[in-house]
């Protein structure tokens, strides 16, 4: 417990932390939580050959992916619980008067009918693109999701099918969302052979790995983190395009030490990386995955290799996260190479607590203690 | 159109090559336009002493009484037939017009089915294969289907019927290398998409929601067809039958749900299984139409199956056909029902069968006999030998097919565990049974 180890030694376990709370102010609101408004998000640039761009956030990019995706092909469609109002998070907002009440439209209340009414529709040869209300609510799912989306084409020897469906969820700490409106729960599903996991950055990622996984045919869990719905705004093309599928991207060089993150965490990473650079004179390497599972180990192998330490961050609970696995991977394959341990910094073994969310989080200050651990091992 | 040749590759190879034209998307229901201005859903209007609720429609009204709606308040629906135990046609004018030879053809298919069912239970229990169900008592529920299917596993029936043939299954059933699953599931896990039949698997219900969505795909490409979801009375309290319900009901799904209730899932009577009058009564709650049927009267089946087809294709909307039963065989080869029915109880159901009730209507009508019946299960039982030879030493697939159709194509991981796993089982090789397997052949399958 990191956070308690430093408060201990401090000896202000019972005082306010008025040194820390000052240089927490960028990330924390006055009330001591992280708000999306306290976000410090880097907006990227988009590659110029991808043509015309315009202001979006993440939730207008994903609309945006998915307008494309509806007007290219005749048999897309979008459903879920309450999508065709435009959605509690304004993803499908003018989709339905768009497209029609059959191509965008409302389901009854029940994660396991829309998971298989998807899953009957790509069997057909549709592109079926579901929505689960939060990634906190797709355990309804699982069963259709692991034993029949990811099974489809292998247990038929490639007679049938299920790759034209993709599943949307909004993931992710959120500030306020506790145990059912902030979970990650990708780990889970990259143990399931048959699936793809992909988790976007920021608006220009997102859109484009979302065609990518509409396009894609294998059935696809996109996660969206939902912090980044406003918070994250870029000059988002506005044609179709894709981004690559299992390709991690170095999104800061670096050579001293790798780190590893996905979704929202990228970002914490981002502040990291100056953070080390400034305090410590330490140069890290920050790779984006992007898709969990089947994921790119060769670009962070290729990292690691040269850098020699590894620093692996993600919300979900520290046990069984995706973490251990790129940890595992990376220790067999670099071993000669490493100078230091693994770290993983990650939300503890609890469930997402409400009030307790700043400590649970594995924040920039914990990743940062861990890149000392690093480099001074 | 990019994707337009995908949809629908089940009614026919040649159509899916077909482009869709945007205006076909929506044929039965007139697109509802939201307007760009919100308009109110519900309207509540005071002035009359009526209720208004959104949640009830407008048809409700208010009652001053205090009183619970029992559950058997009304009649248990009732089961239709055509033909009674005897073999006698009760009212002539729901005889179905079938050729004559169309009505054989049905018959010897169900004494085709009970004659495979009978030699596959036996080569299972001498360990060549690894597992076998029968349909016993339910050959009838499988002689009517529609369009595209999808199943729970025990309508083998349905399978012969549409044209899938006893080397198929027989593949199927040893893992052959001819398996078109390529050996990838236990036995009697059919699939085709010769027959339109979707490959079924073990957890049951998962094909009712899906068959929901297949459903609404179909309306959505203007072709009037419909789908077929078969499951049994135990699947039927499975949640994703909830779900598929309700889906079919809301999204306005060309579905026809047939279940099979024989009585008992595994050991578990109905009586365990639901409180309600079976599953046809649910469908009230849905807003589904139902009709219940004896499932051991072949005509019937055909009727009640012709008759909801049309109208699940006409006005869009889901159908529920609860055939009435009897597992007269154990659930599977992993079960001996001896340990909880009594041998008493199967040899009185025996007696009126899909297979009886046919056979007496047909001998009535002078289009059977003993002479006939012996000469074709002797021909049945050849058949069924003949392909059980060719497929009993017919080699796997080659040993690669073990680690490919995961995804669309190899991800690197995999391609690493393949070569792994050659390499491995190369050096161990007198420790695996390579030899049952057929040879990697030169383009690495």
């Amino acid at each position: 417990m990191a956070v308690c180890g430093v408060l201990l030694r401090c000896g202000r376990l019972s005082r306010p932390l008025s040194g820390r709370t000052a240089a927490l102010g960028a990330l924390l609101s006055a009330s001591g939580r992280r708000e999306a408004s306290a976000l410090s998000y880097v907006p990227e640039t988009a590659p110029s050959d991808f043509g015309e761009t315009t202001k979006m956030n993440l939730f207008q990019s994903i609309n945006s992916a998915m307008d494309v995706a509806l007007a290219s092909d005749p048999t897309a469609v979008i459903f879920g619980e309450d999508v065709a109002f435009g959605g509690v998070f304004r993803c499908t907002v003018g989709l339905a008067d768009k497209y029609g009440k059959d191509r965008v439209f409302n389901t009854p209340l029940c994660e396991q009918g829309i998971a298989g009414f998807g899953i009957g529709m790509a069997v057909m040869g549709a592109t079926a693109i579901a929505e689960i209300q939060f990634a906190d609510y797709i355990f309804p799912a699982f069963d259709q999701i692991v034993n029949e989306a990811a099974k489809y084409r292998y247990r038929s020897g490639n007679l049938f099918d299920c790759g034209r469906l993709t599943m949307r969820a909004p993931c992710g700490a959120v500030g306020h969302g506790a145990l059912y409106h902030s979970q990650s729960p990708e780990a889970f599903f990259a143990h399931v052979p048959g699936i793809k996991v992909v988790i976007p950055r920021g608006p220009i990622q997102a859109k484009g790995l979302l065609l990518a996984c509409i396009k894609d045919d294998n059935p696809c869990i996109f996660l969206e983190p939902k912090i980044l719905y406003r918070a994250a705004v870029e000059h988002v093309p506005v044609g179709d395009y894709t981004l690559p599928l299992t390709s991690a991207e170095v999104v800061v060089e670096g050579k001293d030490v790798t780190m590893v993150a996905w979704g929202t965490q990228v970002q914490v990473l981002r502040e990291v990386c100056n953070m080390a650079q400034e305090k410590l004179g330490v140069s890290c390497e920050l790779i984006d995955l992007r898709t969990i599972m089947p994921w790119d180990s060769e670009t962070v192998i290729k990292s690691v290799n040269k850098t020699g330490r590894l620093l692996v961050a993600h919300e979900a609970p520290l046990t069984g996260g995706f973490a251990a696995e790129i940890a595992s991977t990376v220790q067999s394959e670099c071993f000669l190479h490493l100078e230091a341990p693994v770290e993983r910094v990650c939300g503890y073994d609890t469930p997402f607590p409400h009030i307790f969310e700043p400590f649970y989080m594995p924040d920039k200050w914990r990743c940062f203690e861990a890149i000392k651990k690093i480099i001074n091992y | 159109m990019v994707g337009a040749s995908r949809v629908i590759w089940a009614v026919g190879k040649s159509l899916t090559t077909r482009a869709i034209k945007p205006s076909s998307l929506s044929v039965i229901q007139a697109p509802y336009r939201y307007a760009n201005k919100l308009q109110s859903t519900y309207t509540a209007s005071f002035d009359d002493d009526k209720p208004q609720f959104p949640g009830t429609g407008t048809k409700v009204r208010f009652t001053e009484k205090l009183d619970f709606l029992l559950p058997d308040a009304s009649p248990a629906i009732p089961v239709y037939r055509v033909i009674d135990r005897q073999g006698e046609i009760l009212d002539p004018a729901q005889k179905p017009e079938l050729p004559e030879d169309v009505v054989l053809d049905i018959y010897r298919k169900m004494v085709l089915l009970n004659t495979l069912d009978t030699i596959m239970l036996n080569v299972q229990r001498q360990g060549r294969i690894t597992f076998y169900m029968t349909s016993y008592g339910e050959e009838g529920t499988h002689m009517g289907s529609a369009d595209v299917i999808f199943g729970q596993y025990r309508e083998a029936g349905v399978f012969l019927w549409r044209g899938f043939t006893l080397d198929d299954m027989m593949n199927q059933c040893f893992s052959t290398h001819q398996d078109v699953h390529k050996g990838r599931m236990v036995p009697i896990n059919y699939g085709s998409r010769d027959i339109n039949f979707v490959s079924m698997s073990s957890p049951l219900a998962t094909q009712i929601p899906q068959a929901a969505g297949a459903a609404y795909a179909m309306r959505m490409s203007g072709r009037s067809l419909c789908v077929t979801c078969y499951f049994g009375d135990g699947a039927s309290s499975e949640g994703d039958t909830h779900a598929g319900f309700n889906f079919a009901a809301t999204l306005d799904c060309p579905l026809l749900f047939f279940c099979r209730n024989n009585g008992y899932a595994i050991s578990t009577p109905t009586s365990e299984q639901y409180r309600g009058d079976g599953v046809a009564s649910r469908a009230a709650g849905y807003g589904i139409s139902a009709i219940r049927v004896d499932g051991n009267d072949v005509f019937a089946v055909y009727n009640v199956t012709k008759a909801a087809r049309e109208v699940c294709i006409k006005e869009s909307k889901p159908v529920l056909i609860e055939a009435m039963t009897y597992r007269i065989g154990d659930h599977s080869t992993s079960d001996d029902s001896t340990t909880y029915r009594t041998s008493d109880e199967v040899h009185q159901f025996k007696r009126d069968s899909p297979i009886t009730r046919l056979n007496s209507y047909l001998v009535k009508n002078g289009l059977w006999d003993t002479d006939k019946e012996t000469a074709y299960r002797e021909e049945a039982k050849n058949k069924v030998l003949e392909a059980f030879e060719r497929a009993k030493d017919r080699k796997k697939p080659p040993i690669s097919a073990l680690l490919t159709d995961v995804y669309d194509s190899m991800p690197a991981h995999l391609e690493r565990q393949a070569a792994h796993m050659r390499r491995h089982v190369n050096r161990y090789s007198e420790h695996y049974p390579v030899q049952d397997f057929l040879d990697e052949d030169s383009t690495g399958r």
